[in-house]
């Protein structure tokens, strides 16, 4: 089980990946922005999304939970 | 004089208007979010009014938030500053209607120079040179293809209601092309509002070089000089210079009578910038975009020339003559803005954070338009600009010298910098030598 955490203080743009999900490594699961940049966050495993912890317009604090992939 | 000026930005740029105003003896009043309560251009203000939430859509671009505080505090004029509210033609409609000052041009000409593609046809029209590119809207990844053949690769993909260098990439080919459309395109629907792309030339080594202008309240339209901005990141600037080392007597002398001829086209009123790409392998010029505001990097003019241009908006928007003698504009020395941004100085990721310590450096030559101070957490609902650093010297070597001492000088701690870029980039012999264009920080950064 892999947890996803966001690395910096940002928006959450867009969720792209869903829960029940197949997902591999390098895929997209969610854009960040923060200060007008795109911090595309990728998964790092592959496996089943698990848990989609965020929604669009969250506020994601450094650490924050954003996915699980089992 | 304006009695009063509501300054509908944050930041940096808030407080510098402030500052002006406050000099001339104009009521200065702010706005702010719940993010900024701290920051010093709120405390600077005469009044300050809380807007709304962080998020700009719900604070500094709600219109009716801005002009209800307007409304509350009396303003007699609203300065837009830059980005946010300041090229929203309607805004400034708006501010008009309200019976306002509006610190800026007509909005039939913040409207004109808006769509880039309309800008461009309109420049070419008028007998400004522009580059090879298309007259409308591309539809689809067709049209684009199609275009591009007309063209010739490579091609800039632009949003045509962009700025701040979102949203643009170059094609190289027709597969780039394809892969790099709809990207472009969804870009500029979220950022810009509007879909419409347009396709221009890519110039495979080019300065950017932009000229100020000023538009008068008799209709004449003079120019202050140019800046070159050609050191970027992401297509947005990081530091500007200003005389350009890449333009020669005879080039200015054209660059600034084909800035006039933009301002006069469009009948501009106030401060504005016609921004113009140098090819460095044949010496042309042409016109890319006019920006109907004031921009980030105008202190290296105001350096060189000795005139306050945010006074100048003030006076021109009341009616009034500038201050200075039209006709007697000579720069001298040189002038240097350093962008001090919060990211990482490697690879420019953004850094937001709480400001642990905030030390500036000062000396002959030093200006530094700080957005904020020590204490205050930078948040990631805004451009990521903490400071402006600018030097002014008898000639660039000294500008140079100066400037290597204040980024050393500099302390900011609590989050990241690039400052330490900054002294990359005053070390490097491409820039050092002055002979560098817009791909000097990607060799930097391999």
């Amino acid at each position: 089980m892999s947890e996803v955490r966001a690395e910096m203080v940002a928006n959450v743009w867009k969720v792209v990946a869903a829960e029940g999900d197949s997902v591999a490594d390098g895929d997209t699961l969610v854009i960040l922005e923060s200060m007008k940049m795109e911090i595309p966050v990728l998964a790092e495993d592959s496996g089943t999304l698990t848990k989609m912890a965020v929604a669009e317009g969250d506020v994601v604090q450094e650490g924050d939970l954003i996915a699980i992939i089992q | 004089m304006l009695e009063s000026v509501l300054v509908a930005n944050r930041g940096e740029i808030a407080r510098r208007v402030i500052a002006t105003a406050r000099r001339l003896g104009v009521r200065a009043i702010a706005v702010y979010s719940e993010a900024d309560a701290e920051l010093p251009f709120v405390r600077e203000a005469d009044e300050a009014v809380l807007i709304g939430p962080p998020q700009p859509a719900a604070s500094y671009l709600d219109v009716a938030a801005v002009l209800a505080a307007a409304r509350a505090t009396h303003a007699q004029a609203i300065h837009p500053g830059y980005g946010f509210l300041s090229e929203n033609a309607s805004f400034a409609a708006s501010v008009l209607e309200a019976g306002l000052t509006w610190i800026g041009p007509p909005p039939a000409a913040i409207d004109q120079m808006g769509d880039k593609i309309n800008a461009r046809n309109l420049m070419e029209q008028a007998g400004v040179p522009v580059s090879a590119g298309t007259h409308d809207p591309v539809a689809d990844v067709a049209g684009a293809l199609a275009a591009a053949e007309l063209i010739g690769y490579p091609v800039m993909i632009k949003a045509a209601a962009g700025g701040g260098g979102i949203g643009m990439s170059a094609a190289a080919d027709p597969a780039q092309l394809t892969a790099g459309f709809e990207t472009a395109r969804s870009r500029a629907e979220r950022f810009f509002g509007s879909p419409a792309i347009l396709l221009e030339r890519y110039l495979q080594r080019a300065r950017h070089v932009e000229v100020q202008i000023l538009g008068l309240a008799d209709g004449r339209v003079v120019a202050l000089g140019e800046r070159d901005c050609s050191v970027q990141r992401r297509h947005q600037k990081v530091a500007e210079e200003t005389p350009s080392p890449g333009v020669s007597p005879q080039l200015r002398e054209r660059m600034l009578a084909a800035a006039v001829q933009a301002g006069l086209t469009v009948g501009y009123r106030g401060a504005g910038t016609v921004e113009f790409l140098v090819d460095v392998d044949t010496g042309d010029f042409v016109f890319l975009e006019m920006n109907t505001r004031l921009q980030v990097e105008h202190p290296v003019t105001e350096l060189v020339t000795g005139i306050d241009l945010v006074e100048q908006q003030f006076l021109i928007s009341d009616g009034a003559d500038v201050s200075f003698d039209p006709d007697g504009v000579t720069p001298s020395g040189h002038a240097l803005e350093l962008r001090i941004y919060a990211e990482d100085s490697k690879r420019f990721l953004p850094s937001p954070g709480t400001i642990k310590d905030w030390a500036e450096p000062s000396g002959p030559g030093v200006r530094v338009d700080a957005g904020y101070a020590a204490g205050n957490t930078v948040t990631p609902f805004y451009d990521p600009l903490l400071a402006k650093l600018c030097l002014r010297g008898a000639d660039r070597s000294e500008a140079l010298e100066r400037a290597r001492a204040a980024v050393a000088a500099f302390t900011i701690a609590g989050l990241r910098t690039n400052l330490e870029f900054h002294a990359e980039l005053l070390r490097s012999a491409e820039f050092s030598s002055g002979d560098y264009d817009t791909a000097v920080v990607s060799r930097l950064r391999p």
